[in-house]
């Protein structure tokens, strides 16, 4: 038996199965950042137009993102602006799972990569979460197009030495899997979040065959090589801390001034 | 094989018919039937292809006797040495890639490939590339930078394939580094969709200076059969989808993602294909004559930019967030 409040406490982690529940942007900003007040949110007018004036059955696109924003508090499927990680200025971009199941659109691809061309011009380390179902088929070929934008953008994070750090939640599917995710430098699965490329319904509706494998998690990627680490919760704020300092920017590799470990530092 | 081209097929029977009529009688008068019954041909062939809906588009894109990548590699790219493997697990016979003459220049060739038997196609997997396609790719690009020679990238698969051996090997990552490599390259790209240009597994190949597109191939999110799965939770809604993706190259050229549609011979490529070849080498010429003009900062910038500027949005006021 557990409590609400306990749970949310222990950061929506289930004590005895370590089973990890979704997180809204706002929870997983709070969770990583000093403090949460330290977050400075960019971009966050920026909404889906209706480039192909989709209709589902459900309702147009259009009312869709209406009740995404009525649901969410969000414009946008992703929420990003710049905070403090241990006393660090990063870049953070967290995805809202809740608007449109964290599908990415042109205005998510745009405010993606908005985020790393900041980074890239204010030299700061960039954090993604993730958790998304894929390209927004709605905007059709326009949501394709946000795979080559954003992943364009992070790819430019080189020229400025600059690391980009993705944190995969549950789930990271297809397109976003597919694009700017997996080209980080560090990628880091959540325990038993679902990652994949291609998820079941597309598999048995394109090539007849069932899924042969139910659960596509972190762990199932690790073991096939995908990603650097698999961390709980609990551990992300200080490894992340760790990795950014790893990487963060020398003058030059030979005048690297060694790191004095607290531990060993003389009195 | 094409439903909608049931009426034509039945003028082609009635000319062939009368073809042979003529050969054993010379002197009959089928002469000027037949004449009256190709210029019949011509007409409904102009009128049915020129009020294609989007599924009919998709099906003449994925017609099996359509030209595919090696086909226009034989028409158009003489001295082509295909090169295999990505010197990590294997090769992909659903990607071909390898070196070749264009217009007296040595450049990079790469493309997916369908096959027209059912023999082919299980060998060719569909034309749904592997992640080890994307990694020869990979390669190819490599190659193409440090030799400095432009690269060809031409479209055509349903979308990159969906197993779980291709889960276990990384698809997304291989389809991720293809793209941000690409976006990097230092020499020209020029891409074609020619037949299916479907979701990541095109994409991988497709970060282009120039983008240009067979009249009827399609480019899309996700292949109609995906799209249906993932909105209409069936893949029979296919046809509906197809038409609600706009993924001809008409939508596409007015939509902005990409650079110039190459006409097809009457009747569509699978018709001609020395004529499909003919008009596509002509527009590849024409990208590569404007490409080479360019430093290749400057190059590398603006393919940036474009891609930077596909996508539409609006600004919605935060504080008046209902």
């Amino acid at each position: 038996m557990q409590y609400r409040p306990e749970f949310e406490a222990a950061l929506r982690v289930c004590p005895t199965c370590n089973y990890h529940d979704r997180m809204d942007a706002a929870e997983r900003i709070d969770l990583l950042l000093d403090d949460p007040k330290s977050f400075v949110e960019i971009d966050a007018d920026i909404t889906a137009a209706d480039p192909i004036k989709f209709v589902r059955p459900s309702g147009s696109y259009v009312d869709r993102v209406g009740k995404a924003r009525a649901l969410t508090n969000r414009n946008e499927a992703i929420v990003c602006g710049t905070g403090l990680l241990k006393e660090r200025r990063v870049a953070l971009g967290v995805m809202e799972f809740g608007f449109i199941a964290g599908s990415m659109g042109s205005a998510t691809g745009e405010k993606i990569t908005r985020l790393f061309e900041m980074a890239r011009r204010e030299h700061l380390p960039v954090i993604t979460v993730t958790s998304s179902g894929g390209a927004r088929q709605d905007e059709g070929l326009f949501a394709l197009m946000q795979m080559a934008r954003t992943t364009a953008a992070a790819a430019r994070l080189r020229d400025v030495h600059m690391p980009h750090i993705c944190v995969m939640a549950d789930p990271t599917l297809a397109g976003v899997t597919a694009s700017f995710a997996s080209t980080a430098d560090i990628i880091i699965g959540e325990p038993g979040a679902t990652i994949r490329f291609a998820g079941s319904r597309v598999v048995k509706g394109t090539i007849r065959r069932r899924s042969d494998v139910e659960d596509h998690t972190s762990e199932w990627v690790q073991q096939h090589g995908m990603l650097d680490l698999v961390l709980g919760r609990q551990e992300l704020r200080d490894t992340l801390a760790q990795l950014i300092t790893h990487l963060a920017p020398v003058a030059s590799l030979h005048h690297v001034k060694p790191i004095t470990h607290p531990a060993t530092a003389p009195n | 094989m094409l439903d909608f081209e049931d009426d034509l097929n039945e003028i082609r029977d009635r000319i062939d018919q009368l073809g042979r009529e003529a050969l054993e009688d010379p002197d009959s008068d089928v002469a000027r039937e037949l004449a009256v019954l190709r210029l019949e041909l011509e007409a409904r062939t102009a009128d049915v292809y020129s009020n294609l809906t989007p599924w009919q588009r998709v099906q003449v894109a994925r017609h099996p006797q359509r030209p595919h990548t090696l086909d226009y590699i034989e028409r158009l790219f003489p001295d082509f040495v295909e090169l295999h493997g990505d010197r990590r697990f294997g090769d992909d016979p659903s990607v071909v890639a390898g070196l070749a003459l264009f217009d007296n220049i040595s450049v990079v060739v790469v493309g997916h490939q369908k096959g027209r038997t059912t023999a082919e196609n299980i060998e060719r997997n569909f034309g749904m590339a592997r992640p080890e396609g994307f990694r020869k790719s990979l390669r190819l690009f490599g190659l193409a930078e440090k030799f400095n020679r432009p690269v060809f990238t031409f479209l055509d698969t349903p979308g990159a394939s969906p197993t779980v051996e291709d889960e276990e090997r990384g698809q997304s990552w291989a389809i991720a580094e293809n793209m941000g490599f690409l976006a990097r390259l230092r020499v020209p790209v020029i891409t074609t969709v020619i037949g299916e240009g479907g979701s990541g597994g095109a994409l991988a190949l497709g970060i282009g200076d120039r983008i240009l597109m067979l009249e009827h191939s399609i480019y899309s999110v996700a292949s109609p059969e995906a799209a249906a799965a993932i909105v209409w939770r069936d893949s029979k809604y296919a046809e509906k989808a197809a038409a609600a993706l706009r993924l001809t190259s008409a939508d596409l050229l007015h939509a902005g993602l990409i650079d110039r549609v190459v006409p097809e011979p009457e009747g569509g490529a699978h018709r001609d294909h020395n004529a499909a070849a003919e008009n596509l080498g002509e527009e590849l010429r024409t990208a590569l004559k404007e490409l080479r003009k360019q430093d290749i900062d400057t190059l590398v910038e603006s393919r940036y930019t474009k891609f930077r500027e596909m996508g539409e949005f609006a600004h919605h006021d935060t504080s008046t967030t209902d």
